[in-house]
């Protein structure tokens, strides 16, 4: 009986699994289709690259994709240069106000974008910071800041603080406390820090749709230009999102466990 | 399985050493940091509030001057303002509903195991991962278009007069897709929150007599408080600035039948540059945003205290 149950309850499981995924999948079959077979709901077809071809040599795609590459890994990389020394000081050694400081720097997350879009857009034109990578990388540090310092810092807090005291006892310096101590017991939390930032940083679309176009624009404004009714070219839109979602549908699949933590600022545990 | 190893990473609670007085050297550290969040709260938010207050279009640079409440005035009688005001709320309401709804039930399925559990959570976490702008195009076109489109196919094969989606139910359609990509962050967060519930819990309240749906509503309802207290306020930030969605779907219409907050501040201060008015709408999300923020903040920080 119990065995019963259990597998009804694996087939409505499944069942739900694959109608939300069903979109994804369609999108993936139909960027191996010919331009005139992706309107028709055809199963089995012939598959063919054409559409990547298609993509890769009437779009600059490949620059639309260094953009991206560029503007999140960057992000996350200035990121860190913030958010691992303020990390270490608050962790290990907090202060009474390490907590509402913390606690600011998350309230800084609580403003929507919207509020603050017509002054960026102003101050970016000022300083010439529009479409270009730099300014996006400006604004996706600042967007990922506070997640990167509170991610890090639980993570520094798991390490035991006699850890370190014991090598400072043994006559470690500070730089050969950080290197062979903190730095690979803190390796794995902080890569994954690192591709949430990333994830993010990916996939923001209000800011680089409003404040990119042709040059520095990432995968995300890119795809937006199929929004034209007259464009419909539905192979080769399913060849360019699958080639910008896949990679980072890999990353999120692996970071699943930190990215409840990261999201809800450990809220939620 | 022990409970432990199910959920290793804990709120930190601050050191018992916390020093009184801290070293300037180790200040220095968390310096750069805090200026520059500083930076980034209070200066945006200090040229809106100012811009919300002067007479500022690109399209007249002449009018100029100190403006009152008269932006504001103006945003409250543009014909689109309530339009988006209501649409902001019914897009904000019907998703939190939707993902909360829907991803509890789901939350409670996936904590049984069945076979491949592993794989199809990953497919039903996948919508996340993808960005705004592809889940929007890949619904107009392959689920909703009129003519080509899934939906349409199906229903004609049933016989029936096929959907226009985004001509009939605009916001409708709006609200599906971003309840689909939203679904995913509300299961996870209640699926991960559900993982700490503690069995022995459960296995009293069956041994009491307590039948599954007394179960459900008595125990684990109860348990997911919190954690649906955080998906509602984390989402409602992020719903206020819905904008790439409507923007690759609809433009706002058709009229304004898609026009949220987001996109009117868009319109009016970055299509129509009207600056002034734009930034007033800019200010009244804000407002709305700091309601939540105040709860949300109070709610970390009692977590911070270690309850």
């Amino acid at each position: 009986m119990k065995k019963y149950g259990n597998l009804i309850l694996g087939i409505v499981g499944w069942i739900i699994a694959i109608i939300i995924f069903f979109p994804i999948f369609w999108m993936a079959i139909t960027a191996f289709k010919t331009e005139q077979g992706a309107y028709s709901p055809n199963l089995i077809f012939i598959p063919t690259l054409d559409s990547f071809r298609e993509v890769f040599s009437r779009s600059n795609y490949l620059g639309f994709m260094m953009n991206s590459i560029f503007i999140s890994i960057g992000s996350t990389l200035v990121c860190f240069i913030f958010a691992i020394p303020a990390a270490y000081k608050m962790s290990f050694f907090p202060t009474l106000k390490t907590q509402s400081t913390l606690l600011w720097m998350l309230s800084t997350k609580m403003m929507p974008a919207v509020g603050v879009l017509v002054p960026i857009y102003f101050l970016f034109r000022t300083f010439g910071l529009l479409d270009t990578v730099t300014g996006l990388i400006v604004i996706y540090t600042l967007m990922n800041l506070p997640i990167a310092v509170w991610m890090s810092y639980t993570y520094f807090c798991e390490i035991p603080a006699a850890i370190l005291e014991a090598g400072r006892i043994d006559g470690a310096t500070v730089w050969q406390e950080l290197w062979h101590l903190l730095r690979p017991m803190s390796l794995p939390g902080l890569s994954s820090t690192a591709l949430i930032l990333i994830i993010f940083a990916w996939n923001e679309a209000f800011w680089s749709i409003n404040l990119t176009s042709a040059k520095a624009a990432p995968l995300t404004a890119f795809i937006a230009s199929y929004s034209s009714p007259e464009g419909l070219f539905w192979a080769k839109l399913s060849a360019a999102s699958l080639l910008a979602v896949a990679p980072i549908m890999v990353l999120g699949w692996l970071t699943q466990k930190q990215l409840v933590q990261g999201l809800t600022f450990g809220a939620v545990k | 399985m022990s409970i432990a190893a199910q959920q290793p990473v804990a709120v930190p609670i601050a050191a018992p050493g916390a020093v009184e007085k801290p070293n300037r050297l180790l200040t220095l550290l968390q310096a750069p940091a805090v200026i520059v969040l500083f930076l980034w709260m209070i200066v945006p938010l200090a040229m809106t509030i100012y811009f919300s207050f002067i007479r500022y279009s690109l399209v007249n640079p002449d009018v100029k001057g100190f403006a009152g409440l008269e932006n504001y005035q103006f945003l409250t009688e543009d014909e689109s303002f309530w339009p988006a005001i209501i649409n902001t709320v019914l897009l904000m309401g019907a998703v939190l509903i939707i993902t909360v709804v829907v991803g509890t039930l789901l939350a409670v399925l996936y904590d049984r195991d069945f076979f491949g559990k592993n794989v199809a959570t990953l497919l039903v976490i996948a919508p996340f991962f993808v960005m705004p702008t592809v889940s929007a195009l890949i619904w107009k076109n392959f689920i909703m278009h009129p003519v080509y489109g899934l939906g349409a196919l199906f229903l004609q094969k049933l016989g029936l007069h096929s959907i226009d989606w985004f001509g009939d139910y605009p916001l409708i359609s709006i609200i599906i897709i971003i309840s689909w990509e939203w679904l995913p962050f509300a299961f996870l967060i209640l699926f991960t929150s559900l993982k700490s519930l503690d069995n022995e819990q459960k296995e009293a309240a069956a041994i009491d007599g307590a039948n599954p749906f007394q179960l459900f509503l008595f125990i684990i309802v109860p348990h997911l408080q919190r954690a649906i207290g955080v998906i509602v306020m984390i989402e409602t930030i992020f719903l206020l600035s819905i904008f790439a969605e409507i923007y690759t779907t609809t433009s706002g219409g058709p009229g304004h039948a898609t026009t949220n907050l987001a996109y009117l501040v868009y319109s009016l201060g970055l299509q129509q540059f009207n600056v002034g008015i734009g930034s007033a709408g800019g200010i009244l999300a804000v407002i709305l945003a700091n309601i939540v923020a105040y709860f949300l903040v109070k709610m970390l920080a009692q977590n911070l205290k270690g309850r």
